[in-house]
């Protein structure tokens, strides 16, 4: 379509793109300073108002916190908990949605609504922390895993997904003698490997970024993620622990934060680029209505 | 016309106009035919089981005393003794007004801005400005709460922070937005907007793309400008999908966030800071009254789905598509 373009329409043009410019630079503003202030020294921190670029570049802030050992702890417990937690949710979110998919079982539509319902209505902070605690998870790492181990949206959307693959990939496999697991390890798996990216980050997000599992199930602080660790780190001064230092040292307490931040961050960041190739996509799939 | 909006039945309800193969016979031969399937449906099952429902049935907790030892089911019943405790409490009406002002806050300030933005971005011809501004508008979604908070604290930190040192230099005041209490709600709404504003746009700019083309160009010879265009077939083409959408948030307005409000609470804002979920936690897990949060937790829930309900109700009677 051609748009005859008005005086008017190009002076909004130019002022929205000017507009939407600088949200996106807001936006990522307060990122960029903190990314800045991790290598900066702690004077510069206090002086300066505000700045994108250190003065003199420091690693002071990563060398205390990366000889802070509950620091370490909680990084590694973190990636840890994060692999293994994808691991598991993505198996059992495709191993109950292919049956799902299968218009002809039995008992689909009765689960189909039960996990409907899970989505509208749940029973709530105390009741699933009971639940935990009934079923001895408090301050095991499973806890953090196990009571959000399938999103029902994500579950729906993938049933949907394989629903809409064509029905002859799988007649003709049968044909050749394939099982129904065999059709779903061979067939089905390669091709859905776009979508299972997808939720595998979405779900490895999910974990990386949880606060309110931690703080609800993980009471021994030596079990802390990264995100109670930035928590304590950030909201109280109280530095977790000294690191392997002089005692004389000062430690650089700002700094300490921004750097504990960046690294909470950054792969999130690192890993946004593969996110985003597929998300408005994979989030509609299956989901559009008509 | 299509609206993009989140559906779970109509593969259901394609298939239940569609015939339906093999539904007689026996369950033992249909379960013998398919015993794999129902394998791997298994370890799903068992997790809604144990997992979602399992707590649902823990709910009764709310009209019993709970006793640890005895557990759910041997505990003694009381009724709505603790429903009537909390209506009686004076954190009631604080709580309510607290939660409620900041859903109103979310409704009337985040919703808007979010089809706003949509819009400015949909017209957006440049396609390489288009893809950056939405890949950075984006990327806060995906940061965590705690990383939120502590910007936010960095932020706005006394005497060093950016944001307290421009606010300082142009009004010429010294504001502690984090601790005084007359803050906390802007910098929640701020915060709410930063994170979750740009992704909200993928739902809107999904549903722009499917309006009519063609009305633009009948709009165009007809003389409508830019701003009638989207006013007479832009928004009405979106109406639909901001319906659902609106209905969707006004089912979540009591959930304000559990992790959001705790990581911002501290001792000087508690006052307006304290919201349902929060409530919950500090009485239910920090001093263990577990069946009294249960009753405070449900009551929650259950405004929340009658608000839903209601709304669905209220958008169909204005004839227009609701949700369910």
């Amino acid at each position: 379509m051609k748009i005859h373009n008005t005086t008017g329409g190009r002076i909004f043009d130019a002022a929205n793109y000017v507009f939407l410019s600088l949200i996106g630079i807001i936006t990522l503003l307060p990122f960029i300073y903190v990314f800045a202030g991790s290598f900066a020294t702690e004077a510069e921190i206090t002086r300066r108002a505000f700045f994108v670029w250190p003065e003199q570049f420091s690693m002071g802030a990563y060398e205390y916190i990366f000889s802070t050992p509950a620091f370490i702890r909680a990084l590694v417990t973190t990636v840890l908990v994060t692999a293994v937690g994808t691991v598991v949710q993505l198996i059992l979110t495709v191993t109950m949605a292919y049956p799902l998919a299968k218009r002809n079982l039995r008992g689909r539509q009765l689960i189909m609504s039960l996990v409907v319902f899970a989505m509208v209505f749940s029973g709530g902070m105390i009741p699933t922390f009971l639940l935990v605690k009934d079923l001895g998870l408090l301050n095991s790492y499973w806890a953090l895993i196990l009571p959000a181990a399938i999103n029902p949206f994500s579950l729906i959307i993938i049933k949907n997904f394989f629903q809409e693959l064509p029905a002859e990939l799988e007649e003709s496999a049968k044909m050749d003698g394939a099982t129904e697991v065999g059709i779903l390890w061979r067939i089905l798996l390669p091709l859905s490997k776009p979508v299972l990216a997808t939720f595998a980050l979405f779900y490895a997000v999910g974990i990386w970024n949880d606060f309110m599992s931690p703080l609800l199930y993980l009471s021994d602080n030596s079990k802390w993620t990264l995100q109670m660790y930035l928590r304590q780190v950030t909201a109280s001064s109280d530095l977790l622990g000294t690191g392997n230092v002089d005692p004389n040292y000062i430690p650089p307490e700002q700094g300490i934060k921004f750097a504990v931040i960046v690294v909470a961050t950054l792969p999130i960041l690192i890993f946004y680029p593969f996110l985003q190739k597929h998300f408005a996509k994979g989030m509609l799939i299956g989901s559009v209505k008509g | 016309m299509s609206a993009p909006v989140i559906d779970t039945e109509s593969a259901e309800r394609v298939q239940s106009t569609a015939p339906a193969p093999r539904k007689r016979g026996k369950f033992s031969v249909h379960f013998a035919h398919y015993k794999w399937l129902y394998l791997l449906l298994l370890p799903g099952v068992l997790y809604f089981a144990v997992f979602r429902y399992a707590p649902m049935y823990g709910v009764s907790i709310a009209f019993k005393d709970y006793v640890p030892f005895l557990g759910v089911n041997a505990s003694p019943w009381v009724g709505f003794q603790h429903f009537a405790d909390f209506f009686s409490n004076p954190d009631f009406g604080r709580l309510l007004g607290n939660t409620l002002i900041l859903a109103f806050l979310s409704l009337g300030i985040a919703f808007p801005l979010t089809i706003v933005l949509a819009l400015l971005l949909n017209e957006v011809r440049l396609s390489i400005l288009k893809r950056t501004v939405q890949t950075l508008v984006y990327i806060p979604h995906f940061l965590s709460w705690t990383i939120v908070a502590s910007l936010s604290f960095l932020l706005f930190a006394l005497d060093f922070g950016p944001l307290f040192l421009f606010i300082n230099n142009v009004l010429g005041t010294d504001i502690d937005f984090l601790s005084d209490p007359a803050w906390f709600r802007p910098l929640i709404v701020l915060q709410d907007i930063w994170k979750n504003t740009g992704w909200g746009t993928i739902i809107f700019l999904a549903a722009l793309a499917t309006v009519d083309q063609d009305q633009y160009e009948a709009a165009i010879i007809d003389g409508a400008g830019r701003f009638r265009r989207v006013w007479h077939i832009t928004l009405p083409g979106i109406r639909s999908t901001i319906i659902v959408m609106l209905i969707l948030a006004i089912g979540q307005m009591l959930n304000t966030g559990f992790e959001q409000i705790y990581l911002m609470t501290n001792a000087l804002n508690r006052g307006v800071a304290e919201v349902f979920d929060t409530y919950v936690y500090f009485v239910g897990i920090t001093q263990g009254a577990y069946s009294y949060s249960t009753a405070v937790g449900l009551f929650k829930s259950l405004v929340g789905i009658v608000l839903i309900f209601g709304t669905n109700a209220l958008a169909k009677r204005f004839n227009q598509s609701g949700l369910f």
